[in-house]
């Protein structure tokens, strides 16, 4: 145990995910000895984080302002809807480069057992979205594990009947592996989903 | 007994650090397990798509002093996809897992015939022969017996007088006949019971030609009698969808 602040400290840290008490101890050290402009900088950093941070009006998506980047900027498509389950999953989405849509963080899956209904998802502000009419395609991208895929079971089922274009995202191989090592389950899903090539 | 092996069926899945999960299992013969599936988050997961919830599996543990981990898994029945591809079977086989979880309680402890129920009940379920709601609640009321909670849907529950009766109490054990009912009794139609009874026995004709406004009678006695015994809400069940 160390005295006062430097014990608040490691405390604090190590409620940080991931961090355990002896990584707690090593950054506190670091901290005690770092300069102290860059320590205020982290400061400003994380008070900052707390002030202005806010979930985007329209997609659930973290930002700044009232919405985010991606709902304000004209050359998005505002005919597609990427729908995910946290703001981590846009970024992941947003990497690929392949997207020029606009999208819709749900904020969690549907898991009874963990006691998540559909009730504490965005489900409703999606529905408010797709009611004006703009949007024609809506593409689920939720986790492909059994809380993802149940929610996107739930999702197509309410919006398939308002007449939109609705696709999953498809399970397989992941690229740059062997064939012989992907599992029977994911192996499965890359047959079923498998592609005519037209020649 | 540092490695070992077993079948179980994945109950809940919890994320842990960075791409770990923690897998909560009912196996056959070690009861409920709970045990780390390292790295089982990344998509370049060798076993990540099998430690999923109603997978059953063939698994390889290493036990370890609070967790075990999970060092090597192999499908037996796949009932995942299915289940997930219909929302009525996802809450209702969601329930299932949560009830087995809570009626399992220590862990280590060997329950092989909650074991093979489950597993029973999860197929049944995925093959989607049922409505989801009959399966459920021929689940529950089957659960409950073998963990020594068996109702009486016919005889009286208290003094064994030969029924039908008409009332039902809850926390009497079931049908009650008129010297034993207490007050706060309720009075379902006998259709109910005997919708009741079928679930119990596993009479499907009977359960199968059953009216709705029975079947939802009888989701209500169920859920009674399975959150009296398990002395706490059943988060799954509230969101079970009920058609």
């Amino acid at each position: 145990m160390y005295e006062g602040a430097v014990q608040d400290l490691i405390d604090e840290l190590g409620r940080l995910p991931g961090v355990g008490p002896k990584s707690a101890q090593r950054i506190a050290f670091h901290l005690l000895s770092a300069d102290p402009t860059d320590v205020r900088r982290l400061v400003d950093a994380l008070i900052e984080v707390k002030a202005r941070v806010r979930f985007c009006d329209i997609c659930g998506n973290v930002t700044q302002e009232d919405q985010c980047r991606i709902c304000r900027d004209p050359r998005r498509s505002a005919t597609v809807i990427c729908v995910v389950e946290e703001p981590k999953d846009v970024v992941a989405v947003e990497r690929t480069r392949e997207f020029r849509g606009r999208y819709h963080v749900l904020g969690g899956a549907i898991n009874p057992i963990a006691g998540v209904g559909p009730d504490d998802l965005r489900i409703k502000e999606l529905l408010t979205r797709l009611a004006s009419g703009e949007v024609t395609e809506v593409i689920l991208a939720t986790d492909p594990n059994v809380e993802g895929e149940a929610t996107s079971t739930y999702l197509a089922r309410m919006l398939v009947p308002l007449g939109l274009t609705v696709s999953r995202l498809a399970s397989g191989l992941p690229v740059g592996g062997d064939l012989e090592y992907a599992d029977e389950v994911t192996l499965g899903r890359a047959f079923e989903g498998r592609r005519r090539i037209n020649a | 007994m540092s490695l070992y092996r077993d079948e179980g069926i994945v109950l809940r899945t919890q994320k842990l650090g960075e791409a770990d999960r923690i897998v909560t299992l009912l196996t056959h013969t070690h009861g409920k397990v709970r045990a780390v599936g390292k790295g089982v988050r990344r998509t370049s997961s060798r076993f990540g798509a099998r430690l999923e919830p109603f997978m059953v599996v063939d698994l390889q543990l290493h036990a370890g002093r609070s967790l075990d981990i999970v060092t090597q898994v192999e499908t037996i029945h796949a009932f995942a996809r299915p289940i997930c591809q219909d929302y009525a079977m996802y809450t209702a086989g969601t329930a299932m897992l949560e009830t087995a979880e809570r009626l399992v309680e220590a862990e280590g402890e060997p329950a092989p015939a909650q074991f093979r129920l489950l597993v029973s009940a999860v197929r049944a379920l995925a093959e989607g022969a049922h409505s989801p709601s009959l399966v459920l609640n021929s689940y529950l009321l089957r659960a409950l017996s073998i963990a020594g909670w068996a109702p009486s849907f016919t005889d009286c529950a208290r003094c064994g007088a030969p029924g039908p009766h008409r009332s039902f109490a809850v926390a009497q054990g079931g049908a009650v006949c008129g010297v034993c009912r207490q007050p706060g009794a309720t009075s379902p139609a006998q259709e109910t019971f005997a919708l009741l009874a079928a679930l119990l026995s596993g009479e499907w004709g009977t359960a199968d030609a059953s009216d709705e406004r029975h079947r939802r009678e009888a989701d209500g006695l169920v859920a009674a009698f399975l959150q009296f015994h398990l002395e706490r809400q059943l988060r799954s069940l509230r969101l079970v969808e009920r058609v």
